[in-house]
């Protein structure tokens, strides 16, 4: 209760992971760390899903519904019927 | 080598007309006017080996990379993303994977530089896709640090510590954001203030002013709660001066009147704040869509029943 921010979209399968370490270098948020050459999600709850990892991700690993964390942007578009929510 | 490009020229100087600049765009002023021609700049005097740093178009992202270069011959690749900062510019996606891959071709860079490197700010990684460029144009990525301040020190290891990839909301960043907060709320406000609603205007500077600059020390963590607790606390000495002032009224009375105060303030302060997660570093999707969910019909309702209270009182005979 009183705390919406306890979810996310984001998912990670560390099967995949070649360990080139990207995810860790784009994350603004450090969800990700590397330890001997595999990435961890070791704090997924610090993700904004902002999309850099899954977008430089070589091989796919991460999925996440990127997109704005914005009330405004949201409202709007629910307003106006638009599918993205951008910043105005 | 032959410049086959048309290269322009920077420096690291932060002049008097470009604070000024800065100063008209953090008070919103020609918002989507601050920008500089994209293309290829040379900075000191770079030879085939210098570095080549990417930008935003927008004059605060461009003139925050190259005062961080001071005494570094570099190049600047400058992408058109109308405008906008890296950040924002990367989730719209014009700071992208397509614009760095035609920037790239468009200036020749293959034929400026001799290797194939570029140094991208960290936030510019959610439009461009490191492996995309390697394979279309390529160019090696490497994300530099978040902060173009960190550069020097980047650049002498060309890592970047843990501490420069974390994106902070430190209280000068909280206090720079004001200005474009109040800007967007300027003509209701102005119009408030004309009409002397005293309450609604306290209501909005507290969710403009006092909201990001105690944002982390207020209770709860939900911004919607957040709002609703600094607008609780700013309807009370409305409540109280509205029970107290006309002791010769009817005690409902003056309770009601209180009562507006207690259901207009907290809903409108609470609608600002909420809003304010559009400017923070770190409010996901998902989390903003589940506070609208659980408290915009709440916010709704409060109001509603507070505007519907506040003008059957006006027609209670004194």
């Amino acid at each position: 209760m009183f705390n919406s921010y306890t979810t996310t979209t984001l998912q990670y399968d560390p099967s995949l992971c070649i360990g080139c370490g990207v995810c860790a270098d784009v994350c603004p948020h450090a969800a990700f760390e590397m330890k001997e050459r595999l990435a961890y999600l070791i704090a997924a709850q610090a993700c904004m899903e902002c999309g850099a990892c899954q977008l430089n991700c070589p091989v796919d690993a991460i999925r996440v519904e990127s997109g704005v964390g914005c009330a405004a942007a949201l409202m709007r578009a629910a307003l106006t019927g638009k599918k993205e929510p951008v910043c105005t | 080598m032959s410049h086959a490009t048309n290269i322009m020229t920077t420096n690291s100087e932060i002049t008097l007309a470009n604070r000024w600049d800065h100063f008209l765009a953090r008070w919103a002023v020609n918002r989507m006017g601050h920008l500089i021609e994209p293309g290829l700049y040379s900075l000191g005097n770079p030879t085939p080996e210098s570095p080549v740093f990417v930008t935003a178009n927008y004059t605060l992202s461009f003139d925050a990379l190259r005062s961080s270069l001071k005494g570094a011959d570099s190049y600047i690749l400058v992408l058109d993303t109308q405008g906008i900062n890296v950040w924002c510019a990367a989730g719209k996606g014009t700071f992208g994977t397509d614009e760095l891959v035609m920037r790239i071709e468009a200036t020749r860079l293959n034929e400026v530089v001799t290797h194939r490197v570029l140094i991208l700010p960290q936030l510019g990684a959610s439009g461009v896709a490191a492996h995309e460029i390697k394979k279309r144009a390529h160019f090696k990525v490497e994300y530099g640090p978040v902060r173009a301040e960190d550069l020097p020190e980047y650049l002498k290891t060309r890592k970047a510590t843990p501490e420069m990839r974390r994106v902070r909301f430190t209280l000068k960043d909280r206090i720079t954001l004001i200005p474009v907060e109040l800007v967007a709320v300027l003509i209701p406000l102005l119009i408030l203030i004309l009409i002397g609603s005293k309450g609604a205007v306290a209501a909005i500077l507290a969710g403009t002013i006092l909201f990001p600059i105690l944002l982390p020390w207020i209770p709860s963590h939900d911004f919607s709660v957040k709002g609703f607790i600094l607008g609780g606390i700013v309807a009370v000495p409305f409540a109280v001066l509205a029970f107290t002032k006309t002791p010769e009224s009817a005690l409902w009375l003056r309770s009601a009147w209180a009562l507006v105060y207690a259901l207009l303030i907290p809903p409108l302060t609470a609608y600002l704040t909420l809003n304010f997660t559009g400017s923070t570093t770190f409010t996901s999707r998902t989390g903003v869509r589940k506070e609208i969910f659980a408290y915009v019909p709440a916010m709704a309702w409060m109001f509603g029943i507070g505007i519907a209270l506040n003008i059957a009182l006006i027609f209670v005979p004194k």
